[in-house]
């Protein structure tokens, strides 16, 4: 997995609340059985009309954040399915940090999979970093993953929360599979035990 | 002891190592798997040479894209990327050697309707799959979570899962529910009273009068949608009624091992003075039959209600609000009961089962729809016979529904079951999201009986003045 530990890049306000899974990535996308290659039809149905062509007042269309690696998003952002085609599509189109007042459980989970950064803030700094996003591809926001700082094109900083297991596979890039396997004979004395206490199951 | 809720009790039973830091290895006891979002976990898994750590706790079934026309057992009818999907599944299920049931298999159906019917779902079991209406098997007093395509793979190297444990949330469901309520209006009102998000970082066990009241078929209704809220899983203690409904399923146990099984199963509820981090309570009697009137699940307003105005809201919900208003084509001020509907879907994991095709067929009697097209998708083919042998195939029928096989269908519309631009559905599924059911398309949630009654009148309905 890629490793995260700063990023100064652009980032695209996207004010809405309740952002969820399908408009991140329509579900025609989640036919393929591959990971890659989904960036393209990120916000699918908000970024492009029904011939295809790109709608030009949608953010990601705009000059200025067709290369941003930032999302400042309204509260809830990632209900509804549990797709990981979402967390795939965002970073396949370039995205690596999203920050919103609060994020839905299972699209938390998954952007740490996937080597992306999920910033929970509350909704006054929230407005804040949407403003500044809001002054477009000149202004760039820095993230101190280590520092656990968000700061603003003006220098102003905010501090956020971030469990620290999750900050340490993100910043070493680990791979918990991996991580899980080196504690085998955990699992494997659970498995004897419960074998014995619900042989059922 | 200190006392604990059920939620802690099944975790605690469940712990197979515990960091410093409270990260824990969730053992898995049940992984339920479909075509959709396993593909790339299976890739990952061969690229890594590794292998799948318990195939006999690991379950297949294809649903989300497979077509639900009679016609399927034609490979020809499937699209190219629903073949390649299903394909997929096969060669997997076959190469790892977990147990599958394939398309052709009476027993394929939607994974959270086969799961609980072949007995593989029990209570205080952990159960896992990559889709977020997982939360359904919690009916069974099991932890159910919906999990990403990484932490299915996870989950097939390893068996377990990395989580650390949630907060307890308690919701109550008092005394009685009035005629023509459903488990769906429940579940919808709880949703809307704490908006998708209430339930975020928690647990939700459901308990109370109303609640006891339920069939399983409604209690797996109401978990189903605790997603819905924002909860990591719902959960239902178990009683005799969930002892009953598992008793001499398929892979459910047998003689002595029944026995312990039932002994342990008793002692799982939440302790008297166990404690809860937010509690709910919800009067049944207050509770009406619910719809939809926008796009996320906790738009919600009894039927009797008119659409709202964006002022009605404050915040961020204001400027949603407006935007849902126009997508859905509605205006401020209508009765809700007025509304005309184009399209009436009855299945999908939350209202897919043998009591919710009951329903529909008691208000769809012979009665014909006035609406342009209307479905039944039973959610397994099980479901499906069993409708059959009861009659219900035939009211739907003669009422002019179609009668479909068992899969996700226009729950999700991963297939050619979609609403086209405009077209307004009057749905059982759980999501009203934009696009969800095509793109365009417009969904109001609602209970089976609900639906039925807008396919006779061609517009939203009190089903209680056809009661
Ligand atoms: S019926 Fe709908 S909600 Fe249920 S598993 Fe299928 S797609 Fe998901």
């Amino acid at each position: 997995m890629e490793k995260f530990d700063t990023l100064t890049g652009i980032a695209a306000p996207m004010p809405m609340i309740n952002i969820d899974t399908d408009m991140i990535i329509p579900k025609q996308f989640l036919k393929t059985i591959k990971r890659e290659g989904l960036g393209v039809n990120l916000f699918d149905e908000m970024r492009y009309d029904d011939n295809g062509n790109e709608i030009p007042d949608f953010v990601l269309n705009k000059p200025q954040y067709r290369d941003a690696e930032i999302l400042v998003a309204g509260d809830n952002f990632g209900c509804g399915s549990s797709r990981e085609h979402a967390p795939w599509a965002i970073k396949d189109f370039g995205i690596r940090c999203v920050i919103a007042p609060s994020f839905a459980d299972i699209f938390y989970n998954n952007c740490f999979k996937n080597g992306i950064l999920p910033i929970a803030l509350p909704q006054e700094q929230v407005d804040v970093l949407m403003k500044d996003a809001e002054k477009g591809a000149n202004a760039r926001m820095t993230i101190d993953l280590e520092a656990q700082t968000v700061t603003t094109s003006d220098g102003e900083t905010f501090s956020f929360e971030i469990d620290s297991f999750k900050k340490h596979c993100l910043m070493n890039g680990l791979d918990d599979i991996g991580l899980t396997m080196e504690k085998a004979a955990s699992i494997e004395s659970f498995e004897a035990s419960a074998s014995q206490s619900r042989p059922w199951v | 002891m200190s006392p604990k809720t059920l939620y802690d009790k099944i975790w605690d039973a469940h712990v197979a190592h515990e960091a410093d830091d409270g990260t824990c290895l969730l053992y898995i006891d049940r992984h339920l798997v479909h075509e959709v979002t396993s593909p790339q976990a299976f890739e990952g898994l061969r690229m890594t040479g590794r292998t799948v750590r318990a195939p006999d706790k690991t379950i297949a079934v294809p649903d989300h894209n497979v077509p639900t026309t009679l016609d399927r057992a034609n490979a020809a009818t499937m699209t190219e990327d629903s073949r390649i999907q299903v394909e997929a599944l096969d060669k997997n299920a076959k190469d790892f050697g977990i147990h599958y049931y394939p398309v052709s298999d009476v027993r394929q159906g939607i994974v959270h309707i086969v799961g609980p019917e072949q007995g593989w779902t029990l209570p205080g079991m952990t159960v896992v799959c990559g889709d977020s209406h997982t939360a359904t098997h919690g009916a069974f007093g099991a932890l159910a979570h919906g999990i990403g395509t990484s932490e299915v793979e996870h989950v097939l190297a390893t068996q377990t899962l990395i989580q650390k444990k949630s907060k307890n949330m308690k919701v109550e469901i008092t005394g009685k529910l009035r005629p023509g309520v459903t488990a769906k209006d429940i579940t919808l009102s709880v949703i809307g009273a704490t908006g998708t998000a209430g339930g975020t970082g928690y647990v939700i066990e459901y308990c109370g009068e109303a609640i006891r009241d339920l069939s399983m078929e409604g209690r797996m209704t109401v978990c189903n949608m605790a997603i819905e809220g924002g909860a990591r899983a719902g959960l239902i203690a178990p009683d005799e009624k969930t002892f009953e409904y598992c008793k001499g399923r398929p892979h459910a146990p047998k003689g002595a091992q029944w026995e312990a099984a039932m002994d342990w199963w008793k002692t799982l509820y939440s302790d008297d003075d166990a404690h809860w981090d937010k509690v709910i309570t919800l009067k049944g009697e207050d509770i009406a039959p619910v719809v939809t009137w926008g796009t996320s699940p906790e738009d919600v307003l009894p039927i009797t209600a008119k659409v709202p105005a964006p002022e009605d809201f404050k915040g961020g919900k204001s400027g949603a609000a407006k935007r849902s208003l126009e997508y859905m084509g509605l205006t401020p001020g209508t009765p809700l009961s007025e509304v005309a509907i184009d399209t009436v879907f009855i299945g999908s994991c939350t209202n897919g089962r043998i009591e919710d095709l009951r329903a529909a067929a008691a208000i769809l009697k012979g009665k014909k729809i006035a609406v342009k097209r209307a479905m039944v998708v039973p959610g397994s083919g099980l479901v499906r016979a069993q409708a059959e042998e009861e009659g219900l195939a035939e009211i739907f029928k003669e009422a002019g529904f179609e009668w479909r096989l068992a899969g996700c269908s226009m729950c999700l519309a991963m297939n050619p079951d979609q609403l086209a631009p405009g077209e307004r559905c009057a749905a059982t599924s759980n999501r009203n999201f934009e696009g969800r059911q095509g793109r365009g398309g417009r969904t109001h949630l609602m209970s089976p009986a609900m639906a039925a009654a807008a396919a006779i009148t061609g517009h939203l309905t009190d089903v209680r003045e056809m009661m």
